[in-house]
């Protein structure tokens, strides 16, 4: 494998684009980061803005439908002041023909700073970065099943926020492992930052061969894998995964791996559930525990915002690497 | 035409002879090694002091892209590629567009191939029709405008019953079958081993049994049919297990793998490399080590280059989503030698992967030093060290998972029935006319070679 591609040579954030093989001194910068942005986003501030990124050019390119994260990269984004453009690629130059490079090469000419990019395909952030000039700096916003890392941050985020540190952290990952970016962003910053246990709970069909590998305890039932659990990290059930060859029912899944409140005792009675959303009420978790008072989901979201912020500010504001060249 | 290779290292795996002999060559055939006839002329000597002179690649697997894909490479330019690499004689599967389904496609192939300078080139008929898996083929009218062998390339056999029974059809002529074991629905949209980097990075995967379900298929078919089948490019540790125990048990079977498979694995996927996404796919260190293994007991019986050229705009996309393959028919001699060197395999028994078992299981008349063969030879500096880069490759594929790396052990001169295909010295194509003259046939200051009809 090449040197990490992320960083600079004198090892400062280039691009965001996996959780996986960044130093923990880089996690927690952002972080830390993130908690100073905290105060600009509450909502009893009258202006909402910070100009470390003015006059930059931010462009979100998703090549896969999204509407929240990609609304929360346009509301960070704009709350540092940069300016935003939003492609859908899905309707327009993909469907001409135009390859993913072209597309890349057609934005950097129009003095692109940052590119935010959400593809279907694994390692597609990892190709654009390969590809732009060096000022430019790339953040992932989801590639295929591989990496989510913003996701991750900010569920590292809210679990210390709520929790304080991560070393004394019992955490469980439930539900489709197998095709989710979410799940291996989490497991790679939780194994990074220090978390002793972290378990992954799912029917075999979706886990991936070889998880254990990953550094994570593999269960199959949520009786046992979410008892004594001092924060339990839920996931989405893709809609055309809840009947098939995975597995048989909506139904059948939510008896078994649905997040109800009877299971939730099982937990630590303080431990907190998390969710990346869109949620499935009655299929991956119940609306009482989704509204309930264990659940930090709507935190997530306004906790993403701040640290969408300090990841771009730590790439492309004045100061951050790059942004001199 | 004379020519006389002088002071080469000949090996040859086929009589285990390596030593320092002179070769003679006149009118396409080995006419002597170490001795020539009394009334030998050369008009040509070539000084191979330094070099090994072993008998010329036979490659299993060569995709030339013609017809109907001539944007990835044209039948010229991976003709010429093969003779840069020493390969001599190539077996093309029939993955074609169309698909090499009807004698006028295969004899217009080589007829197009005869008449330019490069290896022998051996069509693998398609199987079925379109390559659909339904119909057979007319095997014995493609037999006899030159297919040698039958095969569905990477297309699926899903019937089990069209399998049965064209293998008992291919059976009837005494046609081999060439076969790659994989599973339509174990493989369905995978693109990587299901391993710890599959786990990693999320990729969808084609998991072993993809391999053995259908290897277990194929191999009972065959204790049924006695048919002979060629398993083509192994991937795993349990497939090439169970090929090993029904040789043993004496089934009629052979295989092969893909150089990159005797070096790669999954890991090399890590960094989502589109040049490592091969088909079958990069597995485990320790299938890795398997095919290591089954080379050496004899498991596996031959090494191909499974040359596919991609171009840049299939390639420069994410991992699964760039078309797989790796350019190789220069990379195959250098690969081989390097695995040789790893494992402190003589060179006698390594080259016998490229020329002596390939051949056979080819069926033609090569892969061997002797007087009275034809005079398909390599000759090439085993030390010579180069870099692997778009500029060193003659294919219009340049799509290697080595870019950038040194490869140790390059071709000097290739000889292709009796004619100096390829010298790297000069440029070495022409196109043979009908109505040519023969003439001189190399001009030194050009360095052209001009083929004599």
């Amino acid at each position: 494998m090449s040197a990490n591609p992320q960083l600079t040579d004198d090892g400062r954030l280039r691009h965001l684009l996996t959780l996986e093989g960044l130093p923990a001194r880089i996690l927690t910068q952002i972080l830390d980061t993130a908690a100073s942005f905290l105060t600009v986003s509450e909502a009893e501030r009258d202006v909402k803005k910070v100009p470390l990124l003015r006059g930059k050019a931010i462009f979100n390119i998703f090549f896969e439908n999204s509407t929240r994260t990609r609304t929360t990269f346009e509301i960070a984004a704009k709350r540092l002041s940069a300016d935003v453009v939003n492609l859908n690629i899905n309707a327009s130059s993909q469907s001409k023909g135009e390859t993913l490079l072209d597309t890349v090469a057609n934005l950097s000419a129009m003095q692109a700073d940052m590119f935010i990019v959400r593809h279907a395909a694994a390692g597609a952030s990892h190709l654009i970065a390969r590809h732009v000039a060096p000022h430019i700096h790339v953040i992932n916003a989801g590639d295929g099943r591989c990496a989510h890392p913003t996701q991750g941050l900010l569920d590292m985020f809210t679990l210390r926020h709520y929790k304080g540190a991560f070393h004394n952290l019992r955490v469980a990952i439930v539900g489709d492992v197998l095709h989710s970016r979410v799940a291996r962003s989490q497991i790679h910053a939780l194994t990074t930052l220090g978390c002793p246990e972290v378990r992954v709970v799912a029917p075999k069909t979706l886990l991936p061969r070889d998880v254990e590998n990953l550094g994570v305890h593999v269960f199959h039932k949520m009786s046992e894998g979410i008892r004594d659990v001092d924060a339990v990290l839920m996931l989405r059930l893709q809609n055309e995964r809840m009947r098939g060859s995975r597995l048989p029912s909506a139904g059948e899944y939510y008896k078994h791996w649905g997040l109800t409140p009877d299971k939730l005792k099982l937990a630590k009675p303080d431990a907190i559930v998390m969710h990346p959303g869109p949620m499935n009420r009655g299929v991956e978790i119940d609306s009482a525990v989704a509204d309930g008072m264990q659940s930090v989901i709507l935190s997530q979201v306004t906790f993403g915002i701040a640290v969408r912020m300090a990841v771009m500010s730590l790439l492309a504001g004045s100061g951050a690497t790059g942004a001199q060249s | 035409m004379k020519i006389l290779i002088r002071n080469g290292r000949v090996v040859d795996p086929a009589s285990g002879l390596d030593a320092v002999r002179d070769v003679f060559v006149a009118a396409g055939h080995i006419v002597g090694v170490g001795q020539g006839p009394s009334d030998f002329h050369a008009n040509q000597v070539i000084d191979a002091g330094g070099l090994v002179v072993c008998p010329g690649l036979v490659d299993l697997s060569v995709r030339l892209r013609e017809p109907g894909l001539e944007y990835r490479a044209t039948l010229e330019s991976e003709m010429h590629a093969c003779a840069v690499g020493g390969i001599t004689s190539l077996a093309c599967p029939p993955d074609t567009d169309p698909p090499l389904d009807e004698p006028g496609l295969v004899e217009m192939l080589k007829f197009r191939a005869k008449h330019m300078p490069g290896p022998r080139v051996y069509p693998i008929g398609a199987l079925t029709r379109q390559l659909a898996g339904e119909r057979l083929t007319e095997m014995a009218e493609l037999n006899e405008a030159g297919c040698m062998a039958f095969s569905q390339a990477d297309a699926p056999m899903v019937d089990t019953q069209v399998l049965l029974r064209a293998m008992e059809y291919a059976k009837t002529f005494e046609l081999p079958l060439w076969l790659r074991p994989q599973d339509p629905h174990l493989a369905r949209e995978g693109v990587a081993h299901d391993g710890v980097i599959a786990a990693r990075l999320g990729f969808p995967t084609i998991p072993v049994p993809a391999e053995t379900v259908a290897l277990s298929t194929i191999l009972l078919l065959v204790r049924e049919t006695r048919a002979r089948v060629h398993l083509a490019r192994l991937s795993s540790r349990a497939g090439i297990e169970m090929v090993r125990r029904a040789k043993h048990d004496g089934l009629p079977i052979t295989c092969d793998v893909g150089v990159h498979h005797v070096h790669l694995s999954e890991m090399d996927t890590a960094d989502f490399n589109a040049n490592c996404h091969l088909i079958p796919p990069l597995r485990s260190q320790r299938d890795r080590d398997a095919i290591r293994h089954g080379l050496e007991d004899g498991t596996i019986d031959a090494i191909c280059s499974d040359h596919a050229p991609v171009d840049d705009d299939a390639k420069e996309l994410p991992f699964q989503e760039a078309d797989p393959g790796a350019t190789g028919v220069e990379l195959l001699l250098p690969l081989t030698l390097k695995w040789a060197r790893e494992t402190g395999l003589p060179l006698v028994k390594a080259l016998a992967y490229l020329t002596q078992h390939p051949a056979r299981i080819l069926g033609v008349d090569a892969g061997v030093i002797a007087a009275g063969r034809p005079a398909d030879l390599c000759l090439f500096d085993p030390d010579a060290a180069w870099i692997v880069s778009p500029s060193n490759l003659a294919s219009l594929g340049k799509n290697s998972p080595y870019l950038g790396l040194e490869m140790q052990g390059r071709v000097q001169y290739t000889l292709i029935d009796g004619h100096l295909d390829f010298r790297r010295d000069g440029s070495t194509r022409a196109l043979t006319t009908p109505d040519e003259t023969p003439a001189m046939p190399i001009l030194p200051s050009l360095g052209i070679i001009v083929r004599m009809a």
